[in-house]
């Protein structure tokens, strides 16, 4: 107890960032390899968001990118409204930084309203339940013109920069990472262990169920803002079921309940994307084969079947890296 | 002595099936009470009626002067009510630290955005909750154990683990499922003692379900004997133990 271990991850954070920056700005990182780093990095706070509601807190969500849509459109809608009124809003940060809390703040409310119906219900139904209410969202989101319905919400203002995104990452990291090592945290923790159990111990568990779905919405919201001021654009199909089973592979590769392996998935997963798109496309030129960048999502199935098989935990099962832990215990 | 809990015409029924039938009694404070009976008699569902994993049919759970009938079981766990169970639910991928710290969750003081950015008033409660929840554990013979996974724990840690999570709650009464389930004999003796210290130590109420004769006469100061949802006795050890009916039920007809 009292050895500190706040700085020593905001240290590490902050030379990642450094050689980040470095490498760029010597041309050893250029702008395709930056915007990969971007993507990483919004998949990083989803999938460690989706970590706090199944990995943590045991519950099961099928539709964690309906809460990314909704921060999403509600952002980008705040920020391309204000773009037309005034122009000089485009290098206006604060602003945007507004907008993306009231999209998080939106999701948020959205995970309460959603959460406190289908949370009584366990395993299979809450999946069924979930993936219903991210397909309803999309559905909702095809069909209303003011956002563009099937075109997408498009001119939406770029403001989501590599330090942007990089703040907002760590901060998630850091916000969740304490929560979970908190007497809160072990509340989840305790409802995912033995849901019985931590009632007969005191837990409001419906609570804290909640609770977790909630701040995992809000985070979720939080990346979907951030995703579309990078991409410019809003787009249903962004947010549909496969992009949230695509999340829940992310969690499952890196290991449920651990945030250092959401981290390593999301970035590891998201290279190795770009890699196969890359490398299929390139091979398929060069031998004619008709196995193009399309089959990359086989590749990546196979794989998951694969992480499954010979590491069913995932690349660090419940275990964190020693610099996400604040209290290290003396034996 | 007056009633820490008290059964008032309790019935319970899944679907036709009478689990428990008009149940009738008081539990004094600071004694140890046991229920025994055959399997299969109701004994496990008496404890989630009190505890308020099911409601009763009919009839009230009266604990410390208030009606918890009906009310939910974190809520009764709040007001003074703690429970071990037959089959163990440990936290198992936490540590046992973890599983004691939990049990005080209730009444940490930080809230949650003390928690989100580690503010120093929620530092001082996480403070204090740990080393409350170290001090239990040396208690209970556990201090070595409090870093441990509590999944790789010996069965009778486990136990104890149980218990000591249980008293973290600071209960004044205390339920106890079949504690000597699956303990080997010198296990058993250490039980009676643990149980017995509990009780003196922690000012709390014993009320245990067990099949263990040994345990039930030795350490129980009130026995109340029941097969199908029924009563057949209550009182001292001794007078229970010679009971005609309480033999029947055990040994059958003539078995006396």
């Amino acid at each position: 107890m009292g050895s500190f271990r706040l700085p020593r991850f905001t240290i590490a954070a902050v030379i990642f960032y450094l050689v980040i920056q470095g490498l760029s700005l010597i041309g050893v990182l250029n702008g395709y390899y930056i915007i990969i780093i971007n993507q990483s990095l919004i998949f990083v706070i989803l999938t460690v968001s989706l970590n706090l509601i199944n990995g943590i807190t045991g519950q099961f969500s099928l539709g964690h990118m309906g809460f990314a849509a909704v921060g999403a459109y509600v952002s980008g809608t705040i920020t391309t409204i204000l773009l037309k009124l005034s122009p000089d809003v485009a290098s206006n940060y604060p602003i945007f930084l507004v907008a993306i809390l009231v999209g998080g703040v939106f999701a948020a409310v959205v995970g309460l309203v959603i959460g406190f119906p289908s949370l009584r219900l366990k395993g299979d139904y809450l999946a069924i339940m979930t993936l219903g209410f991210g397909e309803i969202i999309r559905i909702i989101l095809n069909n209303i013109d003011y956002v563009g319905g099937p075109r997408g919400l498009l001119g939406i203002p770029k403001f989501s920069t590599f330090p942007i995104i990089y703040l907002f990452t760590f901060v998630t990291i850091v916000i969740i990472r304490n929560l979970i090592q908190s007497s809160h945290g072990r509340a989840m923790l305790a409802v995912r262990e033995n849901e019985l159990a931590a009632e007969l111990v005191g837990v409001d568990t419906t609570r804290y169920k909640v609770l977790g779905f909630v701040i995992g919405a809000f985070f979720s919201g939080i990346g979907g803002g951030l995703l579309a001021h990078l991409l410019q654009i809003a787009h249903p199909t962004q947010y549909g079921f496969y992009a949230s089973a695509l999340l829940l592979v992310y969690v499952y590769a890196g290991g449920m309940g651990s945030i250092t392996g959401s981290i390593i998935s999301a970035f590891a997963l998201t290279f190795l994307s770009q890699a196969l798109l890359l490398g299929l496309d390139s091979l398929s030129s060069m031998t004619g084969l008709p196995f193009g960048s399309e089959w990359r999502m086989v590749i990546y199935a196979v794989l998951l079947i694969l992480i499954m098989l010979y590491r069913t935990e995932g690349l660090m099962g419940m275990k964190e890296a020693k610099l996400l832990i604040i209290e290290e215990e003396k034996k | 002595m007056s009633a820490l809990l008290s059964i008032q015409g309790m019935s319970h029924y899944f679907g036709g099936l009478k689990a428990v039938s008009n149940f009738n009694f008081d539990v004094p404070e600071g004694v140890i009470y046991g229920l025994i009976g055959p399997n299969g008699s109701g004994k496990t569902t008496t404890f989630n009626l009190v505890t308020g994993i099911y409601t009763p049919t009919e009839g009230k759970v009266i604990f410390d002067g208030q009606d918890i009938t009906g009310m939910k079981s974190y809520k009764i766990v709040q007001l003074g009510v703690a429970r071990t169970f037959q089959n163990l639910r440990i936290f198992g991928n936490l540590s046992v630290l973890d599983n004691i710290r939990i049990a005080r969750h209730f009444k940490y003081e930080g809230g949650l955005f003390g928690s989100f950015f580690r503010t120093p008033g929620a530092l001082r409660e996480e403070k204090k909750i740990r080393q409350e929840a170290l001090d239990l554990l040396e208690v209970m013979h556990l201090q070595n154990r409090a870093f441990e996974v509590a999944k790789n724990l010996p069965y009778g840690e486990l136990r104890r683990l149980e218990i000591a999570r249980a008293l973290a709650t600071k209960p004044k009464l205390i339920l106890l499922d079949e504690p000597a389930a699956g303990m080997n004999p010198t296990e058993v003796s250490d039980l009676m003692n643990l149980i017995r210290r509990v009780r003196d130590e922690f000012k709390v109420t014993v009320f245990l379900i067990e099949h263990h004769m040994k345990v039930v006469m030795g350490i129980c100061e009130r026995i109340k004997v029941i097969d199908f949802g029924e009563t057949i006795a209550e009182g001292l050890p001794e007078a229970v133990g010679k009971d005609p009916k309480v033999l029947e039920a055990y040994l059958g007809k003539g078995g006396a």
